[in-house]
């Protein structure tokens, strides 16, 4: 995010109007002066209604919409959350992430600096994961029917897997293995939302994972299934992948990572990090063979360099997920039901 | 983590369960009283452990449970209301009323907060002098200190939009009333640590001599959970009915006597109606006459007190720990956490809803 030292203005205004969004003058002036130029890329400057890709082979498009309060929370924000977050899950698809498109609908009222930083995150977050902002849209509601901005990103990328990434490959055997501590993301974002007040500053996990993945499939690695561990935590992401896979899987819950801090959070509250969202955390299902291989490799990389092995696909009851506790008793791991709340006591 | 990871050794584990099964020579059947006690029981398969002789029942000690759907209905009401801001915990909002829920009515447009603190809720009411300012004031003696500081602290600041819907709960008459039932198993107990932090267990030594009971004050960890069933089997195998205190990290026996003086002060005991269990003499706490001006059933009109009507959720005899929550019927089947018949299955310190995420094996009634 850049230093920003004076209040942004566009035509002498210093927030949001209805008039930006009204597709005129002001509209585009507002794209000239704080969206063009962050995002900077031929595409974007030939100002046509779409952009035009030169695209040959199997590609994976996906779509994504942000909506988080507070704006800015500590380790990310919504804007760098827009782009991280369809980069991945192009990832997820054995892709390598190339263009992304981003929508805004923006609140009357919200301080052009604010909008200035989102979109600096999130020029910032492209231009670390490789890819390209090169078509958007931009629309404006009135106050108090937006918290802010919302964001929807799309994008595309060039499949790079030689055989399918996907919860039907999964066989009986295969290996889970997790890129690192998880519960960061949700636990932050709820710290900053309920002003709860934390002794140690928990830090979004918020991340581009592309680069990890696509060392594995560079590598030769028999990855069957790839999936990021974002709403409903890795619990979610082990129940959908055993479902599909019409398989059971058994972790160990003593092999899973939680940093103390986020761990003594959810105790207070009376939340499983296994149902926690992350917003840089993957799990890869890879063939037994190649699990030292792929952890050697997934180490070498600042953003997955604490994987580790948590557990197996076996067969048994399709998407049953069992884990061994810290004292050697099992329990069944399931998706979390509706929204996370606290409890009383 | 420290204070935590030292009583979920595996190691410590195993050698507490095969203490337990060298002492153990008949069947005995005990209760833990706490929801928070059933929840580590089942997530950490502390039960597994146990020689097959110790059957653990789970008790009443979910606040949310016992509330009666009446006061649900009368939170749902106040809600409703122009002009009122309802705070409330976060697990009351999926408790299903009559009619529906809070989340529910959140988003029919009622404005009802979730806090993590009554203070907070004093807060709200602060910054909004022009809404009427209620909190839904839940749970056991654990809750009921802050509950009561809130109370207090409004008193103290004159602040008027604030009020409180009180349905708060006491263990010791429970546990009595659990005794006098008809074809009662319970043989021992393991009592709420958290509760005796606040109390203290000097209460449960009258229940302990008169029912001839152990009565072991036990933590939430693995290992509390483990020594508790321990010293309670030890008890009985010897013959013996005493107050223990296994949680002497935390609780003492006079409890925590600044607490107590705020709940006395601002709450006086009341009978209650629980769900599952019916009236309860001296069961709950109410407004003292002297705080009533700020109760909500003062300003929105009191909570009924009917009988419950009991439908096809078995609810109340899982409460009663007369059945295992995966041997009713509807366990799993018509009854799950999107779709629950009781509030066991909806909190997460209830017993339904714990076996249902931690305990649906291939095969057994529980499948989708």
């Amino acid at each position: 995010m850049s230093d920003i030292h004076c209040p942004v203005t566009v035509d002498g205004q210093d927030v949001v109007t209805m008039a930006h969004g009204g597709g005129g003058r002001a509209t585009a002036r507002l794209l000239d002066s704080l969206f063009r130029p962050a995002f900077d890329n031929p595409w974007l400057e030939r100002q046509h209604d779409g952009a035009v890709l030169d695209m040959a082979g199997a590609m994976a498009f996906t779509t994504d919409s942000y909506v988080v309060r507070p704006l800015f929370f500590p380790g990310s924000d919504i804007g760098a959350m827009a782009v991280h977050g369809t980069v991945n899950d192009l990832a997820m698809c054995g892709a390598e992430p190339q263009y992304l498109s981003a929508g805004f609908i923006l609140e009357e009222g919200l301080p052009l600096t604010t909008l200035r930083q989102v979109i600096d995150s999130m020029a910032s977050a492209a231009r670390k994961a490789g890819v390209r902002i090169v078509t958007g849209d931009l629309k404006v509601v009135e106050r108090g029917k937006a918290d802010g901005l919302y964001i929807n990103t799309a994008g595309v990328g060039r499949i790079v897997a030689a055989d399918p990434v996907e919860p039907g490959q999964v066989r009986s055997g295969d290996r889970v293995l997790l890129s690192g501590d998880i519960g960061r993301h949700g636990i932050a974002v709820m710290a900053a939302r309920e002003k709860l007040d934390l002794e140690s500053a928990i830090e979004s996990d918020c991340a581009s994972i592309a680069s990890p993945v696509l060392a594995l499939l560079h590598e030769g690695i028999a990855v069957r299934c790839l999936r990021d561990l974002t709403r409903g935590g890795l619990a979610s992401g082990l129940v959908e992948v055993a479902e599909t896979a019409g398989l059971a899987a058994r972790i160990q819950e003593a092999d899973i990572p939680v940093r103390e801090d986020v761990s003594a959070v959810c105790e207070l509250l009376g939340l499983d990090p296994l149902h926690v969202a992350n917003e840089g955390r993957f799990m890869a299902v890879v063939a037994p063979e190649d699990v030292d291989r792929a952890l050697a490799i997934l180490r070498c990389h600042r953003v997955s360099k604490a994987a580790v092995e948590i557990g197996r696909f076996q067969e048994g009851r399709a998407g049953q997920v069992t884990a061994e506790s810290l004292i050697g008793g099992t329990r069944i791991v399931d998706r979390l039901s509706g929204e996370q709340l606290p409890r009383i006591c | 983590m420290k204070y935590r990871d030292e009583y979920r050794t595996p190691e410590a584990a195993r050698a507490y369960a095969e203490a337990i099964t060298r002492i153990t020579t008949r069947p005995w059947t005990l209760m833990e009283v706490c929801g928070g006690q059933t929840n580590a029981i089942v997530r950490f398969g502390i039960d597994q452990l146990l020689p097959e002789e110790i059957t653990l029942i789970h008790g009443p000690g979910c606040p949310v449970c016992v509330t009666p759907i009446d006061y649900i209905d009368k939170a749902l009401e106040i809600a409703a209301t122009p002009g009122v801001v309802l705070c409330t915990f976060g697990d009351m909002l999926r408790v299903p009323g009559t009619q529906s829920d809070l989340a529910a009515a959140r988003a029919r447009g009622a404005d009802v907060r979730v806090v993590y603190s009554p203070l907070e809720a004093l807060a709200v009411a602060r910054e909004h002098p022009d809404c009427e300012v209620v909190f839904f004031a839940v749970g056991f003696e654990t809750t009921a200190p802050a509950n009561a500081m809130a109370v207090y602290q409004a008193e103290r600041e004159g602040l008027v939009n604030f009020s409180v819907l009180v349905s708060q709960v006491l263990v010791p008459p429970a546990i009595r009333a659990l005794l006098e039932r008809p074809g009662n198993r319970i043989q021992g107990f393991l009592a709420a640590g958290h509760v005796c932090t606040v109390t203290g267990y000097g209460e449960y030594e009258p229940i302990a001599d008169q029912y001839r009971v152990p009565i072991v004050v036990t933590g939430f960890e693995p290992l509390d959970i483990l020594e508790g069933v321990y010293r309670c089997i030890s008890q009985l195998e010897q013959g013996e009915h005493r107050v223990e205190n296994q949680y002497s990290r935390a609780v003492r026996r006079p409890g925590n006597q600044l607490a107590q003086q705020v709940m006395e002060t601002v709450f006086q005991v009341v009978p209650r109606q629980w769900r599952g269990m019916g009236g309860i003499p001296e069961s709950g706490l109410g407004l003292s006459p002297e705080y009533r001006t700020f109760d909500a059933e003062a300003r929105f009109g009191e909570v009924s007190d009917r009988e419950e009507v009991v439908g096809e959720c078995a609810s109340g005899a899982v409460l009663r720990g007369e059945i295992r929550p995966d041997q009713c019927p509807a366990f799993g089947t018509r009854c799950t956490p999107e779709q629950p018949l009781g509030v066991t299955m909806v909190s997460e310190e209830g017993a339904c809803a714990a076996y249902y995420r931690y305990r649906r094996h291939a095969g057994g009634p529980s499948d989708e």
